[in-house]
């Protein structure tokens, strides 16, 4: 199990290296000039020149590749053009946004997603299955900006306009309220949550479609095999055939889905942060890619890599908890 | 055609083919169907924000109502669905292009070759693609090429892994045996053999990348990142109604409601196509 994971981390770690490799490759291809950007249009030659070496753009591609590369796994990730405050500074600002967001989504994608789809399952070619799996299929499909916008619509706008009670009045911009400093803990607590409902909302919903759809075919799949006949034929309680095994094996592929459905979860996040206007790395990257502030989008997507191939070890981890084979082997 | 018409038969893959064909028939059609011209601006104080089935002051019924520039919200979205479509067809042949390349040479070459390039695409796989999308496009002026070629250039990946293991599949059998036996070279036993028979799970792939393309231009848009106003694409348009969200709801509602069709109709396909290869893959996974 241990030489596992330190397989996967090594695996992890070369998958950053090429992700960095690959953006500082594209950000050398682009036209335009990041000398240029730092003086300003008015600048002289002499001064291009100047800021050309303080940016180290005098060297040779390799050689900045190779300065740049220990810089930033020493975690010298430089400064922002746009903030002028260092990248580090600015990722750590949004980092806990986007981690609260995202874990948050991720047990309520999970939690709904799970209930629904063995629900389903259970009732099968049901009125409610059917119900259930038409409503699925309208949230998966919608974009999470555009579902994001309508919640905006109805719990922020419609809320306040037809007084709707205050519980189900939600803001729609930021993680707290301009009042938030002034208020005793527990409505502090309150607020924060009041503002992450709506996002929350936006990303567990379409989290939750997806998962429930994916469940419902697995537990299914696993129904028509013949261990589960053998159990039954055997005589063994219904309860304990669908609970020990039916659901055991079909939560197997949903923990892999859990891995492989990050970086979709990560591309909602981005949009999500930006209409809620969450703090988050989303949001910053989405604002540096408009200022062509080069060094934050060279960061913001390493993080997102490293987010992503942190999930998928975690997401390892619990494969190993819930399948027994694969604890204990040296695979 | 016959794994088509069998796929036809499948009642969620024939809604979603209609869907997606409707809209296909609105965008050719629609120079002659749009009441409007999408660009046009009139009397702007005058025709903005018109609620949906409104009379304008020029007799012009706006079925969908209008937007901030007192724009024809219907004649846009008609006109959208043709640059939305055309990115989502477009880019996805490019993605298919480049997967199937890759992951053919990756399955006919082997060793070294075959573990670098899938390390590559598993490197790119682990990234959200609105991420490397936002990377990309920071470099180069936002259009409709850089659209379409950026979001073709992120979407390979599913499909190299997926014609890497078909082409795989593909070189065990034994006819590829007997061409090999026969004496021909290796590109043309790669290009008259296996890369024939390796692409129809392919295509059902990208079929299902067209919606999720569709989605994700409509996010680049919405974001301004995507086509350039003033052309109608689905994205810009939410992006412009987000704006006039309580006075003018239908504006980003509408173009909202067309993405999920499109993408909800992929998902039909795929279901039925999925439920119909089925059987055929299981079968071959046994022979191999």
């Amino acid at each position: 199990m241990l030489s596992r994971i330190v397989r996967r981390l090594g695996l992890g770690l070369g998958i950053v290296f090429v992700v960095v490799t690959l953006t500082f490759i594209l950000i050398s291809l682009a036209p335009g000039d990041p000398a240029r950007l730092w003086v300003g249009p008015g600048a002289g030659q002499e001064e291009l020149d100047a800021a050309r070496r303080a940016l180290g753009l005098d060297r040779p591609v390799f050689v900045r590749y190779v300065i740049w590369l220990a810089d930033f796994a020493r975690g010298q990730w430089g400064t922002s053009l746009a903030q002028q405050r260092p990248v580090l500074r600015v990722i750590a600002d949004a980092l806990p946004h986007t981690l609260l967001l995202s874990v948050s989504s991720l047990l309520v994608t999970y939690l709904f997603g799970l209930l629904i789809g063995v629900v389903q399952a259970m009732k099968r070619r049901s009125l409610l299955d059917t119900g259930l799996t038409v409503g699925t299929l309208l949230i998966y499909g919608m974009p999470a900006y555009w579902l994001a916008i309508m919640l905006v619509l109805v719990f922020a706008y419609g809320a306040a306009r037809f007084d709707w009670p205050v519980w189900l009045q939600f803001p729609a911009l930021g993680v707290a309220g301009l009042d938030a400093d002034f208020l005793g803990p527990w409505d502090r607590f309150a607020d924060r949550v009041r503002h992450l409902t709506l996002p929350l909302a936006t990303l567990g919903a379409i989290g939750a479609a997806g998962t429930a759809r994916f469940v419902r075919s697995s537990v299914l799949d696993v129904r028509g095999q013949e261990f589960v006949r053998t159990a039954r034929a055997k005589g063994l309680p219904p309860t304990r055939v669908e609970l020990r095994h039916v659901l055991r094996n079909a939560l197997l592929p949903v923990v892999t889905l859990l891995g492989l459905s990050l970086p979709a979860l990560f591309s909602g996040t981005v949009f999500v942060e930006v209409i809620f206007a969450w703090p988050g790395v989303g949001r910053v990257m989405v604002d540096a890619v408009g200022a062509r502030d080069y060094p934050v989008v060279m960061a913001t997507t390493a993080i997102f890599a490293v987010l992503v191939i942190v999930g998928n070890l975690l997401a390892d981890l619990l494969y190993a908890v819930a399948d027994p084979r694969l604890r204990g082997t040296t695979r | 055609m016959s794994g088509f018409r069998v796929l036809l038969r499948d009642g969620r893959a024939a809604a979603g083919l209609v869907i997606l064909t409707g809209f296909g028939v609105l965008a050719l059609l629609a120079p002659l169907l749009a009441p409007a011209d999408p660009l046009a601006q009139h009397d702007v104080l005058a025709t903005r924000f018109l609620a949906p089935f409104t009379e304008g002051p020029d007799g012009v019924r706006y079925w969908l109502g209008t937007d901030a520039f007192g724009r024809d919200v219907f004649s846009r979205l008609l006109y959208g669905a043709r640059i939305s479509l055309a990115v989502g067809l477009l880019s996805v042949a490019v993605s298919v292009l480049l997967g199937t390349l890759i992951g053919v040479l990756a399955a006919a070459l082997g060793g070294v070759t075959e573990r670098g390039l899938m390390a590559v695409t598993d490197a790119a796989l682990a990234m959200p693609r609105i991420v490397l999308l936002l990377a990309l496009v920071t470099l180069w002026e936002p259009s409709l090429t850089l659209v379409v070629l950026v979001l073709g250039f992120t979407g390979w990946m599913p499909v190299a892994r997926l014609a890497r293991a078909e082409a795989k599949g593909v070189l065990q059998r034994p006819y590829v045996e007997a061409a090999r036996a026969s004496g021909i070279g290796r590109g043309r036993l790669v290009w008259r053999h296996v890369l024939p028979n390796a692409t129809a799970a392919v295509m059902v792939a990208a079929a299902l990348g067209v919606g999720n393309a569709i989605m994700l231009e409509a996010g680049l848009s919405f974001l301004g990142l995507g086509i350039p106003a003033p052309a109608p694409s689905w994205g810009n348009m939410i992006a412009s109604g987000r704006e006039a969200l309580v006075n003018a709801p239908w504006v980003a509602t509408f173009p909202g409601l067309a993405v999920a069709a499109t993408v909800i109709a992929t998902s039909l396909i795929g279901d039925g196509a999925r439920d119909v290869l089925d059987p055929r893959t299981r079968e071959r996974s046994a022979t191999i």
